[in-house]
Order: structure tokens, then sequence, then C-alpha cells
């Protein structure tokens, strides 16, 4: 049976040209773009040519990209550069939403390093309080962290006026942009940050290479110390194979900009629209319209969402659950619950995240799939009575 | 993914005795929807205290299904002393076992079994006895203490994985310990 992925913002399929443009580079180019010879530097010019591509899909310069292992190293290593940058401020901002790349690295820096964590909330639409961040804005402030889009709504935070904000007080400001590239434009420049994540894994490149974008100018303090390679900001031998297959993929990103916004967009809109026509007591978790358009977070009243993920795996249809029971912890995603999703449908939400491979074909086999799975979960549930919550 | 045996697949894709009993005599609640699993157990009793039939509602994941579900077939035709010696190791040895996070299912399954069997017998059980150790999910000391000495549990991830206890904000998780060392200092 074929599958029906429809769990982008988990990971994504490697594509074709990816795979074709990488697999050179495992055999018979093998040599260390580092070398001084000419084996060797044929892959030193092609990461060249990658870190190019890299740099136009965020409208950086090839310079100010870094790669790294993954979005947590990335994540990781802008946070402590700024920390390493500003030892005497002790006081660290992110919000409630954020991937755990960030939300547990703040966690441990309050924990274990006596830093000042602050954990900016968002309001039932996935909105951040901008208010409550501006007001905590200090002298003491060593950098501000925020997820340019987020992983489980897909709501999208306005990261360029946040960021003047916060750069116009000499705040350094990093985003994680993980979910956010490929999926709508980002430009570095005209949104003025610091520092800025990405993930490979996500934008159909493999999984084990990420970047990281450091702004020109920027005292950058690295996390792995070694060599000489990203001129010192990330030492440790390059994954020549992932890097040049992200270069791909990066190219072939800036191409489908186009297609996400508006093929993915309509046909994520069609299952939306669709589920909530054919399925009672059933809401959409976050902002409607200034979410990435590829994500839908749904969800059922009085159902559990592994219950539903597993009837659709039994149609191979991939999707994901906002629910504590996938994932070994027992209470709902920290998503919805800041989000004040009541617990009736928090349990049961689903994420749909399509990429331009999906077709309508395969939407209105998830609807047909979904229809009875969750009549036949609440025919079962405690909380259900004639056709409604009890 | 979880690494469910045939046998939970196959009885959360096609559970036995699910709905309502129309005739039931005892209920046994357990659950509610905040902690992400419920289950709402019916028994029909005879004069002979023999369980006749049992059929359940239950809100949650594939293997609070599953878990229920063997509950009902296990219990079906046992007297109400015969299945008050029902554990919950029987309903996941039923089931071919559990993933070892998911015994709380199982555990859900002997607490529902407990209340109606205290339901047909017009036994009062004292709601929540003892001192709230975890607020999230609403156990108790006492709760632990059973659990500790019935599966011989040895740490705090075995009590979250049996009663969930310690498994949402994890404010209770020493408090936990505390109970645990009670248990095994008494041997």
């Amino acid at each position: 049976m074929k599958v029906i992925y429809t769990d982008n913002n988990a990971t994504t399929k490697v594509a074709d040209e990816v795979i074709e443009e990488m697999v050179p580079y495992f055999g018979q180019f093998y040599g260390n773009p580092s070398s001084m010879h000419t084996f060797g530097d044929q892959v030193g010019k092609k990461i060249t040519q990658a870190r190019m591509q890299v740099a136009q899909l965020i409208n950086a310069d090839p310079d100010e990209i870094v790669f790294t292992s993954c979005g947590t190293e990335s994540d990781n290593s802008a946070i402590f550069s700024a920390l390493n940058a500003n030892p005497d401020k002790k006081q660290i901002i992110t919000s409630t939403v954020e991937h755990p790349a960030i939300l547990n690295l703040f966690k441990f820096l309050r924990d274990n390093k006596g830093y000042d964590a602050v954990f900016v909330p968002v309001d039932k639409q996935g909105h951040l309080d901008t208010n409550m961040l501006y007001d905590k804005l200090s002298d003491n402030t060593a950098v501000v962290s925020l997820m340019w889009a987020n992983n489980e709504t897909g709501v999208i935070f306005p990261i360029s006026e946040i960021a003047k904000k916060v750069t116009e007080k000499g705040i350094l400001f990093h985003t994680d942009a993980v979910q956010a590239a490929g999926k709508i434009p980002i430009d570095v420049k005209a949104a003025n940050v610091d520092m800025l994540a990405l993930s490979g894994h996500k934008i159909h490149a493999p999984k084990g290479i990420g970047v990281l974008y450091v702004k020109k100018g920027l005292k950058f303090h690295p996390y792995l110390i070694g060599g000489h390679q990203e001129k010192g900001r990330r030492g440790g031998t390059e994954n020549t194979v992932s890097i040049i297959g992200l270069g791909r993929a990066c190219a072939l990103a800036v191409e489908h900009l186009p297609v996400i916004d508006k093929e993915v967009r309509q046909l994520r809109d069609y299952l939306q629209d669709q589920l909530l026509e054919k399925i009672p007591a059933a809401s959409v978790n976050g902002e409607l319209e200034n979410r990435l358009p590829n994500t839908l977070s749904i969800g059922f009243d009085a159902v559990e969402g592994e219950s539903i993920l597993m009837l659709l795996d039994r149609e191979n249809i991939c999707a994901s659950s906002g629910s504590a029971c996938t994932s070994g912890s027992l209470d709902p995603s920290h998503v919805l619950l800041a989000m004040q999703v009541p617990f009736k449908s928090a349990h049961g939400t689903i994420r749909f995240s399509l990429s331009h491979y999906n077709t309508r074909d395969e939407m209105d086999h998830i609807v047909k799939t979904m229809v009875p799975a969750i009549e036949t979960l609440r025919a079962m549930s405690p909380f259900w009575k004639d056709g409604k919550m009890v | 993914m979880w690494d469910y045996t045939e046998k939970v697949k196959e009885h959360f894709l096609h559970p036995r005795n699910v709905g309502e009993l129309e005739d039931a005599n005892a209920i046994g609640e357990t659950g509610s929807l905040n902690c992400g699993d419920a289950l709402k157990l019916y028994l029909k009793v005879n004069e002979n205290e023999r369980i006749i039939d049992a059929s359940f509602m239950t809100f949650g994941c594939a293997s609070a299904v599953a878990s229920s579900s063997a509950l009902t077939e296990i219990i079906k035709g046992m007297t109400l002393d015969e299945a008050a010696k029902v554990t919950n190791d029987d309903i996941a040895d039923y089931l071919g076992g559990l993933p070892k996070e998911k015994m709380h299912c199982s555990v859900m399954g002997k607490a529902a079994l407990k209340k109606a069997i205290a339901d047909y017998r017009g036994v009062q059980i004292l709601e929540k006895p003892g001192e709230m150790v975890c607020e999230c999910f609403e156990v108790t000391d006492l709760e632990i203490i059973d659990a500790v000495k019935e599966n011989n549990l040895e740490t705090t991830e075995d009590v979250t994985d049996y009663l969930k206890a310690g498994g949402g904000c994890g404010k209770c998780l020493d408090r936990i310990e505390e109970v645990i060392a009670s248990v095994k200092a008494k041997g």
C-alpha cells in the first residue's frame, strides 16, 4: 500500500534530485575539502557552491552560513555564543511554545547555571504576548530567542517586528527558523536577526545536517571547538555529502516556495474544510491566517490522538498527534497547553503537515479514513453520546 | 512507535464488549478527560454473584482500549470473588504484555473493576483515600504504596509507568521516592 505522508513537520522525503547530487560524494569523491590537493579541493568547491545555495534561500551572504549537525546544535550554539559574548548579563528570554531544542536548553540554563529564564506566553490563537516581551527587555538581557513558526500549529511569529525592537536595544536576537525555512520566504537582512537556525531534513535534505546563520560582524563563540573549519566557528571535518545535498535542497526550496504558498496551501485548506464539514466537534488550533501554508493542527472532542493515529496507520497515512500517549510523556503537548486548548480536544489533536509531494487524491483518502475513525472511537468513548460531548 | 503485541492491536481494532450495558447492575468508573484516559465498566451480576455480562466505554490510547476489552473477556463468567483477584498483570498478560510505559492502562482496568465490585456490593470506596501526592493525575500515597507492593516497583519511573503519578509537572517526584523508600524499608 502506498504511503500517504503528511508528517512533513517531523521530517521530509529526501528529494530525488538531492540524492542524485549526493551519491558521487559518498564513494567516488571522498576527499577532505581542506586538503591541499585537487582531489580534496573539488569537494571544497562543491561545498562553496552549497554554501551559496543555502545563503540564497535566506538572503544571507555565504560567509554568514555555518554548517552544523542539526537544528538543535544550531540553536544550542547560538545561545551559548550569546551568553559567552555577554558574561555579565543573566536574563534570557524565549516563549512557552518553543521546540525542546530551545525550551529545554533554557530550563537547563535556569536550573543549572543560575539564569533568569523568561518564558513569554501566547494567547489562545498562538500569538506571542509581545507587550510582555518588550516590557521584560533590559540591560540584563543576554539574548532573546523565538521560533519563526511553530512546529505544531504552524502559527508564525512577527519575527521582523520583534527583532527590530530587540536589536534596537543592543540585545542579541536568535530565531529558530527550522519550520519556517522552505515554507515561507525568509530574508535575514530584512528581518535583521543576529542568528538563525535551520535544519536540512525539514526541507528535503537528509537528517544530520543543520545551519546556523551568524550575522556578519557578530562576535561568535564556537560551541564545538576544534579545527579551522567553518572559519573557526564550528570545528570538525565537514559532513560533505549532506552539505552538498542541503545545497541542492535549498535551491529546490527557492523554486518551490510559490508552489507551497499556492498549491500546498490550497490542499491544506481543502483538507481542513473537508474535515470540519464532515466531522462534528472538530476545531483548528491556532490562528487560521497567519500560519504556515502546509500545517493543520485539528482537535476532535472526546477521542484520543494515539488511537486516531493507529487507525490512520492502517491506511498507511502518516500524521502526528498533540496527545500525550504517543510521546511517552503524559501531558498533552506543551504548545497546546500553553494555548489553553481545552483538554477535551487537546488529547484528540492531530497534526497534518503537507509538502508539494501530496495530492488531492491523498487528501480525499485521509478524509475518507478520518470520518469513520472518529466515529468508531467516539462510539466507545464515555464522553460522547448522541452526537455530542457529555 | 509503541511496540504493541499483535493481541493489543487486535483488541484495539476489534474490541470486545463495547458499549453501555442496558441492564447492568454494577458500574465502575475511573480516569478523566484531563488525564487522557478514562474507563467506564459495566457488569451484569446474577444472584450467585457471577458476572454474566460485562461491557466498557473507554477514552484513551490503543492500549487503554485493548486493556478494557481484555478485562471484560477475562472477568465474564467469574464470580465477584474470583474477579476481585484479577490483577493488572493478568490484564497485561492476557494481551501478551504491554509496553512498560503503558502499564497504567492495565492498572486503570483493575481500578475500574474494583469500583464496579464495590458498587455491586454497596460498599463505599472512599474517594481517593490517603494523602494526595501527584496533583496532575490525582494519585495518593496509598495508591502508590499498593502499586509498589503489588508490582514490586523500584523507581519513580516505574511508578509513573504504572500510575502516571509524576508524569506531569514532576513536582512530586521527590515525594514518590520517599513513598517507595518507606515501602521498601518496611520490607
